[in-house]
């Protein structure tokens, strides 16, 4: 936990992100990106940890993170995404959706893009929720059960599937180019399929039992039927799109709801969620192993964080060290990165070795040391 | 946001008569951003000094609250020297006019951390004789930061010892104590003078050889005591025997040592307040004075510096109140002084963890800590951000936090479900279970006017609201009637174990599934599912007619579905409709309802003919033996 301080920022943090780093180079990212929320005036912001081939033992100091520069955004910032280098699209909580630019040469914010009332009720604002590019391509999920397909180069919608659910969608992710998957708050994980022409889901996948609303998801980087998600309950889901209709591993993650849950995108043996209960997890799975104990299909186990999970053995290219069965050989590590509690961890971000993260306390925490 | 905490101090304070009314304009406030810091890292530290278990030994749990004090305090020094940055970026442009309440808060900040760092001395390290004054010292050297900078100027001069500030310098070091500094700028005087080198080494000797009191150390207050009074002679000696009568400076710096209060009070402009002249004089006439005799020299002190006509600003009777041990009386006249209830409640709390507030008996004894921060959270609950501090400042105030808390966190505005879930969460943590039900009715109710069936369903599931469930179940019903097809399939079909909340959503469920199994020709499980469904008397008896009139397909197949005894059942459910269901009589005045009846009474006759069919066709069935 050496390397992570605490910078004060008088606003309540409801997003971070790292601005990309091109893939060739090795630099660790250097900029990463705020949305406030539940301000009179919220921002977006943009900050610098500055130079980053200095490593040495007083940099203590030095990895403060500077203002490079904010704009004001009109409304709560419900999700924010780097579209590419130079901009970012943000969801409102106005329901509209947001495209900045960032001026290199002059440190300016400015906002070339703006869809305003990308979601509605008939009468009145409904928020959107979640936000995920691929650029040229965005989609939005909102509170009014919407889907929303923008391209970044056209001013109108491209595509809109309406009613898609009947409760409100709280995160979107790509699975896919033409596959998203989205969750709700009755606890369903559905996939949809743009190439298709019908407005209804390609599949539905939920747990049985108590419908505990989700909050958030996210795809394995490598092997891309493998998700996590996150939920009220703070239980960490893993799940096989591929097969079944329910999640393949429970862990008790956080006494509280789950906000974010990440793939480190480069290591994604290492997990990452972020809880209303102020704490910040950081999981590691070892996938070695002479023992070739695959899953036994559909069964799920409650597992708390710290027993022994059996890991994926055998064909190791296709079996991956997430999908677990009961209990069995093998490790999975948890860690608390933050120093001491804190109000709650809305957004966290990873990449590289640098981790960033924002609370409700109105504090930034960055580590530049993960153990990855 | 000091504008809040004024209005509520003054608010608090007016008893009856004509209130004050203040106009509050939203001034470019360069202070908020900042001042928003200094709360949440105090929120933090505050936290965490609530979590300090009880049953530690008493000097570890002293030296971390000394520990605490010094990171509240180091809080409101960043958030001093923030402030202090951003006014000189703004003084630096062309245009800055730093407005005047940036020199309010600036100055209510130094003068929160003077007294705070008193109070920390004084009463939560509670230093005994002999390291007291060294901590008075420190206290003093630290609110009296100019020294250094003027003898940055004067050691980077030209020509130091010319400079007109020279002696100020030296003299400013002697009198805070600070001797090594003093020599160390002496030294430069006495190279350009070598004729008077015995008057600069005999000077040089005594300061080094002023006695300091070392608390850890192995010697005892009384020997520090004699050591000290033997050197005070010495000095004393020196003066007599004129020994720097020829360098006025010197005499005077030899004059200052000995104690002499007529010099200490000429060098007013150089000591700047009467409580660095209380330290001085006592550095060097009374360095083992015991903490029950520091009021009397305070006083005394105060009188002798200040002029007697000019009334004391209420900064010195706080100092003074703390000098003389009056825990209650500084918290109170803080409280009125300074419109910060910040102030007073943290320090408040931190004494009274100490235990440095039961010991003063007041009829409203402990309970000062509490109404202290209840008014400040009170105050925190109406900023539109930092409403979630002022939750953790209620849970510690055991007697009526609760009630505080229920009563502000209904009003906390809810404009996105996520803002609602985070209220929710604290609620539910606190078992505040009629905020849980009023918030998510709340929820469940705008989501109901738009439309949002699946989100007003799960806000009903969170609060257990079986009324809530089954107004949903029959906005779906509904539905269903006028358009025939249900709409939301992907939450009816996937209702779990939501079904069981209320009797309307069970039976909206079941009917789907019905639907369902038709759907895929499982007729004899439909079958059953249907009759159940009346039987059970889940279903609302209003819709009977509508499920009769489902099962008249089932009746009409070619195969027997329905055996003999669920036909009887099925014409039981129908008499029981019909004869308790007062068929309306014509009008004459309006023929044409007997359209509406007609077909009514077309479709029993249907049914009735379809039962008796198939209960026809299920005996025969049944009779029939295999031969």
């Amino acid at each position: 936990m050496e390397g992570i301080n605490a910078k004060y920022v008088s606003q309540k943090i409801s997003k971070t992100r790292w601005r990309p780093v091109s893939s060739s180079s090795l630099q660790q990212p250097d900029i990463f990106a705020t949305g406030s929320w539940d301000n009179e005036d919220n921002k977006i912001s943009l900050w610098s940890i500055g130079d980053n081939g200095v490593s040495g033992m007083d940099d203590e100091f030095e990895g403060d993170p500077q203002l490079v520069c904010e704009y004001k955004h009109n409304g709560d910032v419900m999700d924010l995404q780097f579209l590419d280098q130079d901009r970012i699209v943000t969801a409102s909580s106005t329901g509209a959706v947001t495209i900045f630019r960032h001026n290199h040469n002059n440190q300016t914010l400015s906002v070339p893009q703006l869809w305003e009332r990308a979601h509605h009720y008939p009468c009145g604002k409904a928020p959107c929720t979640g936000v995920v590019c691929n650029s040229p391509e965005i989609v939005t999920v909102g509170e009014d059960g919407r889907i929303i397909l923008f391209r970044s180069d056209q001013e109108g919608v491209t595509r809109t599937i309406e009613n898609a659910d009947s409760s409100t969608i709280h995160a979107v992710t790509f699975l896919r180019t033409t596959e998203i998957l989205t969750v709700n708050s009755i606890g369903q994980l559905k996939l949809w399929d743009f190439r298709q022409r019908s407005n209804e889901p390609s599949q539905i996948l939920s747990l049985t039992g108590d419908r505990v609303p989700l909050h958030c998801v996210d795809r394995h980087p490598n092997q891309q039927h493998i998700v996590a998600t996150g939920g009220q309950d703070g239980m960490l889901c893993i799940w096989d799109v591929r097969q079944g209709k329910m999640p393949f591993s429970l862990m008790e993650a956080h006494s509280a709801e789950m906000w974010e849950v990440h793939f480190h995108p480069s290591n994604p043996d290492h997990l990452f969620s972020c809880s209303e209960d102020g704490s910040l997890l950081h999981w590691e799975t070892s996938s070695n192993s002479d023992t070739p104990s695959f899953l036994q299909g559909g069964r799920n186990a409650s597992i708390t964080s710290r027993s022994a999970i059996a890991p994926a053995g055998g064909n190791q290219s296709l079996i991956s060290a997430w999908l677990t069965g009961d209990s069995g050989k093998g490790r999975l590590e948890t860690t608390h990165m933050l120093p001491s509690q804190t109000l709650s961890v809305n957004s966290l971000d990873v990449l590289g070795q640098c981790l960033v993260c924002g609370t409700d306390g109105e504090a930034i925490y960055v580590n530049r040391l993960v153990p990855i | 946001m000091c504008y809040n905490l004024h209005m509520l101090i003054l608010q608090s304070l007016s008893t009856g008569g004509c209130p004050f009314v203040h106009e509050v304009r939203k001034d470019e406030d360069i202070c908020s951003p900042i001042l928003r810091k200094l709360f949440n890292e105090s929120h933090h530290i505050f936290v965490g000094l609530q979590g300090i278990r009880d049953d530690l030994p008493s000097k570890n749990k002293k030296t971390q609250f000394v520990s605490i004090s010094k990171n509240y305090r180091s809080v409101i020094r960043a958030c001093m020297e923030e402030l202090q940055q951003v006014a000189g970026k703004v003084e630096g442009k062309s245009d800055g006019r730093i407005s005047p309440v940036f020199f309010l808060q600036v100055s209510i900040l130094l003068a929160v951390e003077l007294i705070w760092n008193l109070c920390e001395v004084l009463f939560i390290d509670a230093a005994p004789a002999g390291s007291l004054l060294l901590h008075l010292l420190d206290w003093v050297r630290l609110h009296k930061a100019d020294v250094d900078e003027k003898a940055r100027d004067v050691l980077q001069s030209e020509s130091p010892t010319e400079h007109q500030a020279y002696w100020d310098v030296v003299i400013s070091y002697v009198l805070q104590g600070r001797m090594d500094e003093a020599r160390q700028v002496l030294m430069k005087q006495a190279a350009l003078q070598p004729a008077a080198r015995g008057m600069f080494k005999l000077l040089d000797n005594l300061l080094i050889k002023m006695p300091i009191f070392n608390p850890s150390g192995a010697q005892t207050l009384t020997e520090f005591d004699v050591k000290w009074r033997h050197w005070h002679e010495e000095v004393d000696r020196c003066l007599q025997d004129q020994s720097f009568a020829s360098n006025p400076h010197l005499e005077v710096i030899c004059k200052i040592l000995v104690g002499d209060e007529d010099v200490l009070l000429e060098h007013k402009e150089l000591l700047s307040t009467w409580y660095h002249f209380l330290v001085t004089r006592l550095l060097f006439s009374h360095p083992i004075v015991k903490p029950t005799e520091l009021h009397y020299y305070a006083q005394s002190s105060m009188h002798m510096f200040l002029d007697t006509r000019s009334v004391p600003e209420p900064l010195d009777s706080i100092l003074l109140a703390a000098f003389e041990f009056d825990i209650h009386q500084v918290i109170k006249d803080c409280s009125i002084a300074l419109n910060n209830w910040w102030f007073v409640a943290h320090l408040t709390d931190l004494m009274d963890h100490c235990k440095l507030l039961q010991s003063h008996n007041l009829h409203f004894g402990s309970n000062l800590r509490e109404f202290l921060l209840l008014e400040y959270a009170s105050g925190l609950f109406t900023h539109h951000s930092l409403w979630q501090l002022a939750v953790d400042y209620f849970d510690h105030c055991p007697e009526f936090g609760r009630v505080y808390l229920e009563l502000q966190i209904e009003r906390v505005p809810l404009d996105t479900e996520r803002k609602a879930l985070k209220v929710l969460r604290i609620c539910e943590q606190r078992q505040m279970t009629e905020q849980v039900r009023s918030i998510c009715k709340i929820m469940a109710k705008g989501a109901l006017r738009n439309n949002r069936l699946g989100s007003a369903l799960s806000w009903s599931i969170r609060a257990k609201d079986a009324a809530f469930a089954t107004l949903i179940s029959e906005r779906f019903l509904q539905d269903y009637c006028a358009n025939g097809a249900f709409s939301d399939l992907d939450l009816i079909d996937n209702l779990g174990s939501a079904m069981l909340l209320s009797d309307r959503l069970t039976f909206l469920g079941k009917y789907r599934e019905f639907h369902r199994l038709y759907g895929e020709k499982c007729f004899s499980d439909a079958a059953k599912l249907l009759l159940s469904l009346m039987t059970a008397k889940i279903a609302p008896r209003t819709f009977w007619m509508t499920l009769l009139t489902d099962a008249l397909p089932l009746l009409e197949q070619k195969e027997v579905i329905f055996s003999a005894d669920q036909t009887h059942e099925l014409m039981f459910c129908l008499e029981d409709l019909t004869s308790g269901n007062c068929l309306p009589k014509p009008d004459r005045w309006f023929p044409f309802l007997f359209q509406d009846e007609d077909i009514d009474t077309t479709k029993i006759e249907i049914l009735r003919l379809a039962l008796a069919r198939n209960l026809a066709k299920a005996i025969v069935k049944e009779g029939t033996v295999e031969v």
